[in-house]
């Protein structure tokens, strides 16, 4: 592809999304939007911004890892503590937010790194394996884990409240167990949410076309090939798999002030949540980050959509990811689009003539 | 070719998204014009307000104003959040249940304060973000009350929504202290620590036992809440606890590490503040085991003798903190109505709602409101008559409710001899 190209390409990405942006403010505005769809913005944004980031990992690096949801987690919970954290210390709940959403992003970057040094050294399947436990140590570490503050200082505890040794009348607790933090300030706007997933597409997009990008690439699609040309291959794969992961984070902090309550259950953060952002990825296209956010976008408002089919609605839904992808890689759906698409130019053509 | 089609879908999809948003909001508008939502309520309501300021309006206005309010205020519109689907869907399903049977009885006689009372309930698979979701779906249906969320995660997220919107909510079994933290909520069942203190006192002041086990659920806030103020009140009550084993949802398998715990440390009653599926497994393991100590539950034991495949003999002789019996004089007509009509004995969820639809007529009786009156006024309205009221209910007789939201009643203990609960 050449320069312009390029540039066009991701011109219609960001334009896209500040479009999503634009209309939504005017249906705002003029009273057009529903409780139920104001209430899906934020998650909008934020499982966007995670397919998006997972489409590095596995668009571009070409690794596959089952440990997203895990990445978010940290990113969550480390936003939100911060958050409840520095509550006196910081009264502006927009700069808790924007600190948050920076160590978030940090501690989950920092993970992704310490997790991708060895794992990232092996060839084939492992990061995959890795990440996939990963993910679930994470969920149940945070769920035994108990912090508390007074005027001492921090006390943290693996077994309850009552061993945190906590002063009666100065004494906080932070992060509870199974029952996570609560309280959280609900910071998170659609505007915010938007900006985020700006900063992200900005990040991926201006990665994967520059020289590091390239050789990310190189990586994916020959890995002696690029060796032998002199690209250090763990360094690229490490900054593109922790880049993946702190863009991860951040969506995790956007989620976590986005509710008043966070708790690492199975439905939050587990596997699930991992391959659901895996199907965002795949139904989008590998590779493809406009893609992503539109396939992130649909299956999220869809099973809400789909409300008033009652009990049905997860079978449709389960319908509906199977039509997309058989629509989207099935060698007889694609042969039948071209046809489709080569009439419809053809009759175009026609009747330019 | 390739580009130009995926760029085309790109647009489709885009469309059909905003398309979606706007179709939605295209039926609230109508909605809005010809039932009862949010919107038209207050929107009536301003406009009653500057009727009554402006007294010499034309009689026009308040001709029309009057016309708003009849076909604005023609039903009650009430909210059910539970988990229909997944893993909790049992306590739910039971709410869903005990909260139509309620609001039925309740058509029958008459309604509440002359209008009949419409149900939506709503599913969110126990997902707080489902929760908020369906609520908001409710907002747009134009729910004035909602009796919900079921459980508790999902319930401190969606009182967050409530709060703001200041829309009453009354929650028939979320039982962590931070579901009511703000005050238009109120709940029906006890709070966690106090069941965990209730429980303690109990064999504290019967003296069923000194040396106690306890295996509970670490990532269950349920069970880890009771433990923790059984534990604190345990010391009070001059009970040694000789044993505390802890399983995860995902491992409430196999729990015979536990049970042998249990038994090498000479555990004369063994506490299981946890849910009945895998209490169902605990004795099953421990009679295979041979090993019969008390055992004790709490409200989520609630349900033990209606588990597929199990021996109910093995629950003999179980002892269980309960709000609710189906054998209870005051259940007996409730227990005979929900089996004709769902083909299965009621559990205490399925009478928490049912009592949480019964307080709501109650304090909407005394509190003399209308469906044309605005969400928020109902709400100010009826949290000053939740404290006036008492309700006889299905799950203590009595209740009274303070301004936290927290009810005052008694737990009842109950021992399963031959298959049936005995009061004790």
């Amino acid at each position: 592809m050449t320069k312009n190209k390029v540039r066009i390409q991701n011109a219609v990405t960001y334009g896209m999304v500040i479009l999503f942006w634009v209309v939504i403010q005017v249906m705002d505005k003029t009273g057009h939007l529903t409780s139920l769809f104001k209430g899906l913005l934020v998650p909008l944004c934020m499982y966007a911004i995670l397919a998006v980031s997972l489409n590095l990992t596995v668009g571009i690096l070409g690794e596959l890892s089952l440990g997203h949801a895990g990445f978010m987690c940290l990113g969550a919970f480390s936003g939100a503590f911060l958050t409840n954290c520095l509550e006196t210390a910081v009264p502006g709940v927009g700069l808790r937010f924007f600190l948050a959403l920076i160590l978030g992003a940090a501690v989950a970057g920092v993970f992704g790194l310490l997790i991708g040094i060895p794992v990232l050294r092996l060839k084939g399947d492992y990061l995959a394996i890795v990440t996939l436990a990963f993910g679930e140590i994470i969920k149940n570490l945070i769920n035994v884990l108990y912090v508390g503050r007074d005027a001492n200082g921090f006390h943290f505890s693996m077994k309850d409240t009552t061993s945190l040794g906590l002063d009666e009348e100065t004494g906080v607790i932070l992060v509870k167990g199974a029952q996570g933090i609560t309280g959280t300030p609900r910071a998170a706007t659609f505007t915010i949410g938007i900006l985020l997933l700006l900063l992200t597409l900005f990040i991926v997009l201006n990665l994967i076309h520059s020289r590091t990008g390239r050789a990310i690439m190189s990586i994916r699609d020959n890995r002696i090939a690029a060796e032998s040309i002199g690209i250090n291959i763990t360094k690229y794969k490490l900054m593109a798999f922790s880049i993946s992961a702190a863009l991860a984070g951040m969506a995790g902090v956007l989620y976590a002030h986005s509710l008043s309550t966070l708790k690492a259950s199975s439905d939050n953060f587990g596997y699930n949540k991992s391959i659901l952002i895996l199907v965002f990825v795949v139904l989008g296209g590998l590779g493809n980050m406009r893609g992503s956010i539109i396939a992130a976008m649909l299956l999220t408002a869809l099973p809400e959509l789909l409300r008033g089919l009652n009990d049905y609605r997860m079978l449709i839904y389960a319908i509906v990811l199977i039509v997309m992808t058989i629509f989207n890689s099935s060698p007889k759906a694609i042969e039948l689009r071209s046809v489709v698409m080569s009439k419809l130019r053809g009759g175009a053509k026609k009747e330019v003539a | 070719m390739k580009k130009v089609l995926a760029l085309g879908m790109a647009v489709v999809m885009a469309a059909s998204l905003t398309a979606c948003g706007g179709g939605s909001g295209d039926t609230q508008t109508t909605a809005a014009s010809s039932e009862t939502t949010a919107a038209a309520a207050e929107t009536t309501a301003a406009a009653a307000e500057t009727t009554a300021a402006a007294a010499d309006d034309t009689t026009a206005a308040a001709a029309e104003t009057e016309a708003d309010a009849a076909s604005a205020g023609g039903t009650w519109k009430l909210g059910v959040i539970g988990p229909f689907t997944g893993g909790a869907s049992a306590y739910g399903l039971a709410v869903r249940n005990g909260a139509e049977l309620a609001v039925k009885e309740i058509n029958e006689a008459g309604g509440i304060n002359g209008y009949q009372v419409e149900l939506n309930p709503q599913d969110d698979a126990n997902v707080e973000q489902n929760s908020v979701n369906a609520y908001n779906t409710l907002k747009d249906w134009g729910m004035q009350m909602l009796v919900g969320s079921v459980t508790t995660a999902p319930c401190i997220a969606v009182a967050e929504e409530t709060a703001i919107d200041n829309m009453f909510q009354m929650t028939p079994s979320a039982s962590a202290e931070e579901c009511i933290a703000h005050d238009n909520v109120f709940r029906i069942c006890f709070s966690d620590p106090d069941q965990g203190t209730a429980a303690a006192i109990y064999m504290g002041e019967k003296g069923l036992a000194t040396k106690i086990g306890i295996i509970y659920d670490s990532s269950s806030e349920y069970s880890s809440g009771i433990r923790e103020s059984f534990v604190a009140e345990a010391a009070n009550q001059g009970l040694e606890i000789v044993a505390e084993e802890a399983f995860t949802a995902d491992s409430a398998t196999d729990f015979s590490v536990q049970i042998d715990k249990m038994n090498e440390a000479g555990a004369e009653l063994v506490f299981l503040p946890f849910y009945y599926q895998e209490a169902s497994i605990v004795l099953k393991q421990a009679s295979d085991k041979g090993y019969a100590p008390i055992f004790f539950g709490v409200d989520g034991m609630d349900g033990i003798l209606t588990v597929d495949n199990f021996d109910t003999s093995l629950a003999e002789d179980v002892m269980l903190l309960t709000p609710f019996a189906t054998t209870q004089e005051s259940s007996k007509k409730f227990t005979a109505d929900y089996v004709a009509a769902y083909g299965e004995d009621p559990n205490q969820f399925g009478a928490d709602a049912y009592d949480v639809v019964y307080a709501i007529k109650k304090a909407a009786e005394t509190a003399g409101i209308t469906p044309d009156m605005s969400i928020s006024d109902i709400c100010e309205a009826m949290k000053s008559a939740m404290v006036e009221i008492s309700v006889d209910g299905l799950t203590g007789s009595n209740i009274t409710w303070d301004a936290s939201g927290a009810p005052t009643k008694d737990p009842i203990v109950a021992k399963i001899v031959n298959g049936v609960y005995e009061i004790q």
